[in-house]
């Protein structure tokens, strides 16, 4: 089954780190991403700008809405995701229990909808 | 002398009777209501209507002298209701004269501890293997699936429904509650000590201790293993597992850091283990190898000894924790054994031999995944100066650590491999 691992971080203390812890934290990231290629289960990932470069568009009364910034304006931002292939839920936690973002904030796992063969 | 306590003191002790009972005795009163009619989740739910019209009756009256007693007394006659409610006609009348005949009990003080048959029957070989924890941790403590599911790296609605489903087969298939025949017990109990250590290993992969549902999992494996140990004292394996435990448990602080960062056990201060919980290992190890029973928590405990013992003397002792792990994987035939079994062997005859060692599970596909087996392989590639392997090892190593503290700590071997 196919899952996608969300990452919610709070942008703020990415700021905060030191330049040294920084590129410890892009090096884990880079580590597990290895580590989910080497294990077969990798489809597709991407790290996010952040929240203040998200724009949301809706049609309200006919007419497109525009506005600045993210959706959901809250201290933790989806700051990027994982979609993986594994055999079920309970593998798919073990692998966001395992992304450097369950240290930090938060990694939300939601199954993807099978598309019709 | 006899002035009522304020509603607020009543309510407030009301409650800490209620928890000191749930803490002590949870498991013995859904045992024992469980025992005749094998409905697990029926006597949980008529407990749980108890303890819920025990926080409402008790500021009220004062808490009763044998709180156990009226809480049985109360939740007997739910389940006589829920049965009434639920069945009519001779299935009924059956259950009913089931549960008419503990009754007689109630009025007595003591209650049977039925705990054991209770464990025994969690831990089934009709029932999935990898819920006879939870199952255990949920029906003899009380803990509910959230907290167990966190512990276990699950969803708490999956791990919801496969203890409803475990607790239907127990009433369904008939599952005994009792302790097995001698014959038998030695297997049988193999399954129970193993999810209490199941329990004991989830509580442990904590080791900041900042998850509060986690760290109480430790506790309440300990507790789990000194119950079946002072109701089984005579089996060698149960002792060993709770040495297992205590030796481990003595190291819980000290892996970490104030600043929270990991110390391996070489690095660690002997100083700060907790002596008294060492002694009380050593002792029951001692107490299991006079029933002359050789077992796989024996041998793991008196790793974790020559482990203390090294340490704390200074003197190389690998030659002895060889042995043992040989020992080990003579037994459990473990690709877990083999890793650090390699690890002793390099601190014997070096870090070639250790590799070598290895390449007999290489090809085991679980290790792929498996963080120990990546790290133990750096470290010793390592050694033998293969520092471009070992770099990819570690990066391997890092991917799969959950515990940010050691993914720090495997960075900082890797970084210091190209300093």
């Amino acid at each position: 089954m196919s899952y996608i691992l969300m990452t919610y971080v709070n942008e703020a203390g990415w700021f905060a780190l030191s330049k040294a812890e920084q590129e410890q934290g892009v090096a884990a990231y880079k580590a597990y991403a290895e580590a989910l290629t080497k294990a077969g289960v990798l489809l597709g990932s991407n790290r996010l700008q952040g929240g203040s470069t998200a724009t949301t568009v809706r049609i309200s009364h006919g007419k497109p809405q525009v506005l600045d910034g993210p959706y959901v304006d809250s201290k933790e931002q989806l700051g990027g995701y994982f979609i993986i292939d594994v055999a079920d839920l309970d593998a798919a936690i073990a692998w966001a229990a395992r992304c450097p973002a369950a240290g930090h904030g938060v990694v939300e796992v939601r199954p993807l909808w099978p598309m019709p063969a | 002398m006899n002035e009522s306590p304020s509603p607020e003191e009543g309510a407030e002790q009301a409650r800490r009777t209620a928890d000191a009972v749930a803490r002590r005795s949870y498991g013995k009163l859904v045992a024992f209501l469980a025992a005749r009619t094998r409905d697990v989740a029926a006597a949980e739910d008529a407990l749980s209507e108890a303890f819920a019209a025990a926080l409402a009756v008790w500021p009220l009256q004062r808490c009763p002298a044998n709180p156990e007693a009226w809480l049985l007394t109360v939740a007997r006659r739910k389940l006589i209701d829920a049965a009434r409610r639920r069945q009519s006609g001779d299935m009924a009348a059956a259950q009913l004269q089931l549960l008419a005949e503990g009754l007689q009990w109630v009025a007595q003080a003591d209650i049977p501890d039925q705990r054991l048959a209770l464990m025994f029957a969690c831990a089934h070989p009709a029932i999935e293997a990898s819920i006879h924890a939870p199952l255990i941790l949920q029906v003899v403590l009380g803990l509910d699936a959230k907290t167990i599911a966190s512990a276990f790296l699950t969803s708490p609605a999956a791990m919801g429904k496969r203890l409803v489903r475990a607790k239907e087969k127990i009433r369904q298939a008939g599952i005994p509650f009792s302790v097995p025949e001698r014959e038998e017990l030695a297997g049988r109990l193999d399954t129970v000590l193993q999810a209490i250590y199941a329990a004991f290993a989830e509580g442990w992969s904590d080791p900041e201790g900042g998850d509060a549902a986690r760290r109480d999992l430790t506790e309440e494996a300990l507790f789990l293993a000194r119950l079946v140990s002072e109701l089984l004292p005579q089996q060698a394996e149960t002792l060993g597992l709770l040495a297992l435990m205590l030796h481990a448990e003595a190291r819980r602080g000290v892996r970490r850091t104030t600043s929270g960062e990991y110390v391996p056990l070489a690095e660690q201060d002997p100083a700060q283990w907790d002596a008294a919980m060492i002694a009380e290992a050593e002792a029951l190890l001692q107490r299991a190898s006079a029933l002359h029973v050789l077992g796989r928590y024996q041998l793991e405990g008196a790793l974790q000894s020559a482990h203390v013992h090294r340490r704390r003397s200074g003197s190389a002792n690998w030659a002895e924790v060889v042995q043992l792990y040989d020992a080990l994987l003579a037994i459990t035939g473990s690709p877990v054994v083999v890793i650090n079994r390699a690890l002793a062997l390099a601190q014997l005859h070096g870090p070639e031999v250790a590799l070598d060692s290895l390449q007999a599970i290489a090809t085991d596909e679980r290790l792929a995944q498996y963080q120990p087996y990546w790290a133990a392989r750096a470290e010793l590639l390592t050694r033998i100066g293969a520092h471009a392997e070992a770099g990819r090892a570690y990066e391997m190593a890092i991917g799969l650590e959950r515990d940010p503290a050691v993914r720090r700590f495997l960075q900082r071997r890797q970084a210091a491999l190209s300093g």
